[in-house]
């Protein structure tokens, strides 16, 4: 027998879902509210409940139109790459500065998407985000923090 | 009227103002015009750069970019046949054809005269309908708002996706379960924060949206092996022909424009129902007042098979405005985002917003008025040139989306964890939309959560704890009969029909 993925996503979200719902009867409320006719945790508490009821009844009613997905042509090289690129991204914006670790990450995504016209790229990425910054910071006066910048003395 | 007439008109026609329609009407328009890229992932981009503007203007920008998506669908729709958004899909019916016979610039004009005049007769009837309706909502209760959104959220789920009514419900659940993260608005209490500082204060309106709409189409994009700007490389300027039309056509569409405004308007006014319903309900209804001789040219090329859809969905645009700024409850995905980027500006749409913000309420609706001239003089000639400008590489496309969805939560909170939040949210949102779990849903949850937590609460504690609230007031209690109606009969729909 194959279990269907959307049932599979349903249990998944029926079990976050009693997850909420023991969390949200964990929600420490003031001890004058406890009774009171509504307090912190009574709505977290009906949306435990919500989540387990229309996930369990998607696991329970017989799938008429099933999701037709072919895992075998999905790009899980680049998509994970993608991801992984992001996450670095995160990781160095704040430490190198909004310019560079902007710039390295446009670059690369370029790359692992298959580009491989080196004007476009390189014009599509340090230019690209110097002028933005340079819109965002220096017309709309939007603060954006680079240490590297700052310390070159390139931005106040 | 006349007084906030001319406040909207003097704040929509500024320079800044004027300028921001049109930067949003041109931006909406290439946005638009990509497949899967619809106006809420136009809007979502839009938002960080709206950050320094005063709140009309960011809502002007906003609303120019809504209008702009609209008409850029369409634009694929006749020339490729691939609707950028679903709302254009009835579009394509008839345009598509007509672009096949050679007049594709006589298509183009038809859709952008009946999407003028479609949404000119709609931002007329708003300019009527909105105050009256503001005046009426003032005598809403706690319980009839807290009926609206349930009605509101029920309906988006019943319309998002046909026979996905479930998969819709758990998505509001999410989303709502996500608008409960930080602390309750009343007593402080800190909610799922699990000792994290990072999610005192809930989590970012913006971060979800981005992670929703922008980011999570564009992973989308790069996991199925799509390419969105494929389409636009195979448009070619020699076979667009004329723009002009004839007195036969002209007088076509003159027939047709008022009736499909009317449907368009008001099936936009109703929660969930949006401008796809509004285009499908115009084409069929449009098929069955036009003579059987025109009836047999329908779906080869008809001019009123084209104008219909066309001035239902820009009309549909507008009217979806009405809940929004006389409730404030959003009635689409589009407007949620909208409320959102309202609340960000430290403004609670609603019945007062006539009173408190009339300069906001007027301006936007001016500024639609506004909107279609622009679209009308900015798309109509350059139309082939900006579809030209959409065959930028996917290779370029992708990143850039990632980025302006990065940067726009740096802006925000200049924090790490923000950033790994959205591409968590961002990944989960991906594998749903794979298994069709529709996401605006979520996002219209996610802007009500707190009004309607709100709302249960006063009604709540108003009844001393009696759930007889819901049955008490007629208008609470008619409310939620149609409520249980639309659960039912999506249930008995989608499971228990016989085909």
């Amino acid at each position: 027998m194959q279990i269907s993925p959307v049932k599979i996503i349903s249990l998944l979200f029926f079990v976050f879902s009693g997850f909420y719902l023991y969390h949200a009867y964990q929600i420490r409320v003031f001890a004058f509210d406890e009774n009171a006719p509504f307090n912190a945790k009574t709505f977290p508490i009906l949306l435990g409940y919500a989540g387990i009821f229309f996930s369990g009844l998607y696991i329970a009613l017989p799938e008429k139109r099933p999701a037709n997905v072919n895992l075998s042509v999905l790009d899980y090289k680049r998509t994970i790459t993608l991801v992984i690129l992001m996450i670095i991204y995160g990781v160095t914006i704040l430490k190198v500065g909004y310019f560079l670790s902007t710039s390295i990450f446009l670059v690369l995504s370029y790359i692992t998407l298959g580009e491989k016209r080196w004007f476009w790229v390189f014009t599509l990425s340090f230019p690209f985000v110097a002028i933005f910054m340079f819109l965002l910071h220096g017309l709309l006066d939007i603060y954006l923090r680079d240490p590297l910048l700052k310390y070159l003395g390139i931005i106040g | 009227m006349i007084e906030g007439i001319l406040i909207g008109l003097n704040t929509a026609l500024s320079i800044k103002n004027i300028i921001m329609v049109m930067i949003g009407c041109f931006a909406g328009t290439i946005i638009g015009m990509l497949p899967g890229l619809g106006p809420m992932t136009a809007i979502a981009l839009m938002i960080p750069i709206t950050y320094g503007f005063e709140p009309s203007t960011g809502l002007i920008l906003m609303a120019g970019v809504y209008y702009g998506a609209v008409f850029g669908g369409s634009t694929s729709s006749i020339l490729i046949n691939a609707p950028g958004i679903p709302g254009t899909v009835a579009t394509s019916f008839d345009g598509y054809p007509m672009a096949q016979q050679g007049k594709a610039g006589k298509a183009l004009a038809i859709a952008a005269y009946s999407s003028f005049a479609g949404g000119t007769i709609a931002a007329i009837f708003l300019l009527f309908a909105a105050p009256s309706l503001s005046k009426v909502s003032l005598a809403f209760r706690s319980p009839d708002y807290f009926g609206l959104m349930i009605l509101g959220l029920t309906a988006v789920s019943a319309f998002s996706a046909k026979g996905h009514f479930l998969k819709a419900m758990m998505m509001v659940v999410l989303g709502l379960m996500l608008a409960s993260v930080g602390q309750d608005t009343l007593s402080d209490i800190p909610r799922f924060v699990f000792n994290n500082m990072n999610l005192a204060d809930g989590i970012s309106f913006v971060l979800v949206v981005m992670a929703t709409f922008a980011m999570s189409e564009a992973l989308s994009i790069i996991f199925k092996g799509s390419d969105p700007t494929q389409a636009a490389k195979q448009i070619s300027l020699s076979k667009l022909g004329s723009i002009k039309l004839d007195k036969e056509e002209t007088k076509k569409m003159v027939t047709t424009i008022p009736r499909s405004s009317i449907i368009g308007f008001i099936v936009g006014v109703l929660p969930g129902a949006g401008s796809t319903i509004a285009s499908f309900l115009a084409y069929g209804m449009e098929r069955n007042f036009v003579k059987d001789e025109e009836k047999l040219k329908f779906g080869k090329g008809s001019v009123n098979g084209l104008s219909a859809p066309e001035t239902a969905n820009n009309a549909a645009c507008s009217g979806s405005f009405v809940p929004l700024l006389t409730l404030g409850i959003p009635g689409s995905g589009t407007t949620a985002v909208m409320l959102g980027a309202l609340l960000g500006f430290g403004i609670q749409p609603g019945p007062r917003l006539y009173q408190t913000n009339p300069e906001i309420f007027w301006s936007v609706i001016m500024s639609m008025y506004i909107g279609m001239v622009i679209l009308l003089i900015l798309n109509l000639p350059l139309i082939p040139y900006i579809a030209r400008i959409l065959a930028v590489p996917r290779a370029f496309l992708i990143p850039l989306i990632l980025f302006f969805s990065v940067t726009g939560i740096y802006l925000m909170s200049f924090n790490n964890f923000d950033i790994y939040l959205m591409i968590g949210i961002a990944v989960v949102a991906t594998i749903l939309r794979l298994y069709e779990f529709p996401m605006p849903p979520l996002i219209l949850a996610f802007v009500l959560g707190g009004l309607m937590e709100e709302n249960l609460r006063r009604s709540l504690l108003i009844s001393d704890g009696s759930w007889a609230f819901l049955w008490d007031r007629p208008l609470t209690l008619c409310i939620m009969i149609t409520i249980l109606f639309i659960v039912f009969w999506q249930i008995y729909n989608s499971y228990f029909k016989k085909k």
